[in-house]
C-alpha cells in the first residue's frame, strides 16, 4: 500500500514535471510576451500639393497590411476641406479573428486603395486638425492598445474662413506619425518656416498626450509602427 | 564624541591626548584580559558547539534519507527483478508449452521408428541353414566299400550329383536372404536419419532452455544480492539508476523537440478555430496556443493510458490491477481516440499549409512580386498530413522513458539530497571551525594590543621567579650541608 502510494506521488510529480515541461514549450512559443493590440489610421493629404505622392501611401499602406495581426484594425482617409466627417473614411477594418478571413479582407482593403489612388480628386482646403479628431474617435472605439496615427501631408493646414481648429486635442498615448513631408515652395524661401510647421504640430500632440514622430526615409518603414 | 573631543583632551596635543587614551585603554584592556578571553573563548565555543550541534543533526538526517534511499533503491530493484525473473519464467513457460508439449508426439514417434528398426534389424539378422537331415545317411553310403563295383560307383555319383544341385540351390537361397536383409538394412537409413533429426531438434530445444535458465540463474543472483541487501547489490542499483535517469531524460528532451514539432502543425490552424487576438482572461497567454497544447496533451495522456493498459508501463496501479478485459477494452478505447485525434491532427496539419500559402498568396500581393507555384507543391502537404498522422502514436512512447524517468528520478533526487546535506555538514562543520578560530585569532589580537603591559608583565615575573629560585637554592644548599654533616 505504502509502495503503490510512493508510486503515485512520484507519477504526479512526473506528470507535474512534464505538464512543467509543455508550459515551457508554450512561453517558448511566444505567448510570453506582453499582449499589443494595434490600430492604425492613415490619414492622407489630398489638396493640390501633395496629391501626387499617393504612391508613397500605398508603399506603406501595403506594409501594414502585410504586419497587422487578425484583430488589428487600419483605416484610410483623406484629408478633405471639412475632414472631421465620415464621408472623407475610404476604407476601414478590423480584421477577423480568423487568419483566412483577415488575408481576405486585406485583400478587399488593398482594393479599395487601389481603387481610390485612380480617382484622386484633389481638395481646395486641407484640414488636418478635423481628420486627427476623425482619427481619434475611430481609435478610442477600437480599444486597441497601440494607437497610431499615420499623417501623409505637408502639414500646412489650410482651412475654410468660420472653421474653428485652434484648440488643444486629447492624443492620450496616440503614437502620431507625420510620413513623407513634404516641403512647399515657399519653405524653400524660408526653411525655418518648415522647421517651424513640424515644431507647432510635436508641441500641439505632445501637449496632448501623445507621442510625436517624424519619418521621410520610406525605405525604413518598420520604424513606421514599432 | 567626535575624534576632536577625544583628540583634545590636552589642548592643542593632539597626539599626546591620543596616545594617553591609548595607555589608558591598554590599562584598561590589561585588567579586564582574562574576563574578555573567557568571553570570547566561550562565545567561540558556544557557536561551535551549536554548529556541531546542527552539523550532527543535518548528518543524523542524511543517514536517513541514506537509509530511506536504500530501502527505496532495494524495493525498486527487488521489483524489477522480480519482473525480469516473472518474465523469464514466462519465456520458459511459453518454450516449453511451445516445445515441450509436442513431446509425447514425438516420443511416440521414436517409439515406433525404434520399433520398426528393431523389427529390421532382427528381420536382417543371419540364421545359418540347418544341415540337412539325410546327410548322416549319406555319409553311411559314402563310408560302403565299393569293392570295384560300378553299381556302387553309380550310386555314388548319383548322391554326389544330387548333393552338388542341393548345394547351389541352398547358395541362392542364401544369397536371396542376404539380399533381402540388405534391403532391409537399406530401408532403415531414413530410419536412423529422421531419428537423428528428432534427437537434434531435442538437443537445440533443450539448449535454449539450458540458456534461459543460465539467465535465470544470474538474475536470481542478483534477487538474492538485493533481498540478502548488500553493497555490491546497492552499488549496481545505484548505477544502474543514475544511467536510467539520464538515458530517460535524453530520450524524454528528444520526445519534447517531437512535442515542439507537433505543437508548430497544430498551433497556426488552430487560430482558424479559436481565433488568432483571443487570449485566456487578461493574459498574454493565445488560446489557439493553450487549444494545440491541449490537443498534445491529450494525445500524450491517451498513449499512456495506453502503454499502460497493455501493461508496457505501471504508472497508474489502479489500470494496472483490472482485469485482463477491462484492461483490453481500455486499450481498444484509447486507440481509437487516438486514430481519431491523429485524424483530427493530420487534417490540421492540411489546413495549416493552405493558410501558410494563403498568407504566402498575400504577400506576394502586397509587395507585387508575381512568384511561380512551385512544382511538386504537394510533396510538403502531403509529408506534413503524414506527419500530423504519425506523431500522436509516436508520442505514444513518450510513457516508456517517463516512466523510466519518474523511478530514476525518485533515487536520483534521493541522492542528490543526500549529497546537499553532506556538503551542508561539511560547510557547517567548516564555519564552527571557522569560528572557533576567529575565537583564539582576536584572543591574541587582544594580547597583540596589550603587549606592553603583558611583557612588561613577563619581565616581572620573570625576576620574580629568578628570586624566588636563589631563596630556594640558597635554602636547599643549606639544608643539603646540614644533611650530609648530619650522615657523617
Amino acid at each position: 500500500m505504502k509502495k503503490f502510494a510512493a508510486k503515485g506521488i512520484f507519477s504526479t510529480l512526473g506528470f507535474l514535471l512534464f505538464t512543467g515541461l509543455l508550459t515551457g514549450l508554450l512561453a517558448q512559443s511566444g505567448c510570453s510576451k506582453p499582449r499589443e493590440k494595434k490600430a492604425v489610421y492613415v490619414l492622407v493629404d489630398t489638396s493640390g500639393t501633395y496629391s501626387k505622392q499617393f504612391d508613397k501611401v500605398q508603399t506603406v499602406l501595403r506594409y501594414l497590411l502585410g504586419s497587422l495581426q487578425p484583430g488589428e484594425s487600419l483605416a484610410l482617409a483623406r484629408i478633405d476641406s471639412g475632414s472631421f466627417n465620415e464621408k472623407d473614411i475610404i476604407a476601414r477594418m478590423t480584421f477577423d479573428l480568423r487568419p483566412s478571413m483577415a488575408n481576405s479582407q486585406k485583400r478587399a482593403f488593398l482594393e479599395s486603395v487601389e481603387k481610390f489612388g485612380k480617382n484622386i480628386q484633389s481638395s481646395q482646403y486641407t484640414d488636418i486638425t478635423g481628420g486627427i479628431l476623425q482619427a481619434l474617435e475611430y481609435l478610442n472605439e477600437t480599444r486597441a492598445t497601440q494607437k497610431h496615427i499615420l499623417i501623409f501631408s505637408d502639414l500646412k493646414e489650410e482651412i475654410k474662413k468660420g472653421q474653428v481648429r485652434n484648440f488643444p486635442i486629447s492624443f492620450n498615448g496616440t503614437h502620431v506619425v507625420a510620413v513623407n513631408v513634404t516641403k512647399l515652395g515657399s519653405d524653400n524661401v524660408d526653411p525655418r518656416e518648415y522647421q517651424k510647421r513640424l515644431e507647432d504640430w510635436r508641441q500641439r500632440v505632445e501637449q496632448g498626450g501623445g507621442d510625436w514622430k517624424m519619418i521621410n526615409d520610406l525605405n525604413h518603414l518598420s520604424n513606421i509602427i514599432e | 564624541m567626535t575624534f576632536d573631543f577625544w583628540a583634545n583632551i590636552i589642548e592643542g596635543q593632539a597626539e599626546l591626548s591620543l596616545l594617553i587614551w591609548a595607555c589608558i585603554l591598554m590599562i584598561v584592556m590589561y585588567i579586564a584580559r582574562q574576563p574578555a578571553h573567557q568571553v570570547i573563548i566561550l562565545m567561540a565555543r558556544s557557536i561551535r558547539n551549536v554548529l556541531r550541534l546542527m552539523a550532527r543533526s543535518v548528518m543524523l538526517a542524511e543517514k536517513q534519507l541514506r537509509s530511506r534511499n536504500r530501502e527505496v533503491l532495494m524495493a525498486q530493484g527487488q521489483e524489477h527483478a522480480e519482473r525480469f525473473i516473472e518474465r523469464e519464467f514466462q519465456r520458459v513457460e511459453t518454450l516449453v508449452n511451445r516445445d515441450l508439449s509436442g513431446y509425447p508426439s514425438l516420443q511416440r514417434d521414436l517409439k515406433e521408428q525404434i520399433t520398426r528398426i528393431d523389427e529390421d534389424y532382427v528381420q536382417s539378422s543371419e540364421v545359418p541353414p540347418k544341415p540337412p537331415e539325410w546327410l548322416k545317411a549319406i555319409a553311411s553310403v559314402a563310408d560302403i566299400p565299393d569293392n570295384g563295383s560300378p553299381v556302387v560307383a553309380k550310386i555314388l555319383n548319383d548322391i554326389h550329383t544330387t548333393l552338388k544341385k542341393a548345394l547351389e540351390t541352398d547358395l541362392q537361397e542364401y544369397r536371396r536372404a542376404n539380399r533381402d536383409r540388405h534391403s532391409l538394412l537399406k530401408k532403415m537409413m531414413p530410419y536412423w536419419r529422421s531419428l537423428t533429426n528428432s534427437l537434434n531438434s531435442v538437443e537445440r530445444k533443450i539448449t535454449g532452455l539450458e540458456q534461459r535458465s543460465l539467465i535465470i540463474d544470474s538474475q536470481m543472483q542478483g534477487y538474492e544480492d538485493i533481498r540478502n541487501k548488500t553493497d555490491y547489490a546497492e552499488r549496481m542499483l545505484s548505477s544502474s539508476s543514475l544511467t536510467q535517469f539520464f538515458i530517460s531524460g535524453l530520450a524524454l528532451c528528444l520526445a519534447i523537440v517531437g512535442m515542439y514539432v507537433n505543437f508548430q502543425l497544430v498551433a497556426l490552424p488552430m487560430e482558424e478555430m479559436v481565433g488568432a487576438a483571443s487570449y485566456l482572461g487578461s493574459s498574454s497567454i493565445r488560446a489557439s496556443d493553450v487549444s494545440a497544447l491541449f490537443i498534445i496533451s491529450i494525445e500524450v495522456i491517451l498513449g499512456l493510458f495506453l502503454m499502460e493498459s497493455v501493461g508496457i508501463t505501471q504508472l497508474f496501479p489502479v489500470i494496472h490491477l483490472l482485469e485482463d478485459h477491462k484492461r483490453r477494452m481500455i486499450f481498444w478505447i484509447m486507440l481509437s481516440f487516438l486514430f481519431i485525434f491523429a485524424g483530427i491532427e493530420a487534417s490540421l496539419a492540411y489546413m495549416r499549409d493552405m493558410l501558410a500559402s494563403d498568407r504566402e498568396a498575400l504577400s506576394q500581393l502586397l509587395t507585387g512580386v508575381e512568384v511561380a507555384e512551385p512544382p511538386l507543391r504537394w510533396i510538403p502537404s502531403l509529408g506534413q498530413m503524414i506527419m500530423g498522422f504519425i506523431l500522436p502514436f509516436v508520442l505514444t512512447f513518450v510513457a516508456i522513458p517517463l516512466e523510466s524517468f519518474i523511478h530514476s528520478f525518485r533515487t536520483v533526487s534521493g541522492l542528490f539530497i543526500v549529497w546537499l546535506l553532506h556538503m551542508l555538514v561539511v560547510f557547517i562543520r567548516f564555519m564552527a571551525n571557522l569560528f572557533y578560530g576567529i575565537g583564539r585569532i582576536l584572543m591574541s589580537l587582544y594580547d597583540l594590543i596589550i603587549f606592553i603591559p603583558l611583557k612588561i608583565e613577563a619581565v616581572f615575573k620573570k625576576t620574580q621567579t629568578e628570586k624566588t629560585d636563589k631563596k630556594e637554592n640558597k635554602i636547599s644548599g643549606v639544608l643539603t650541608h646540614q644533611f650530609e654533616k648530619g650522615e657523617d
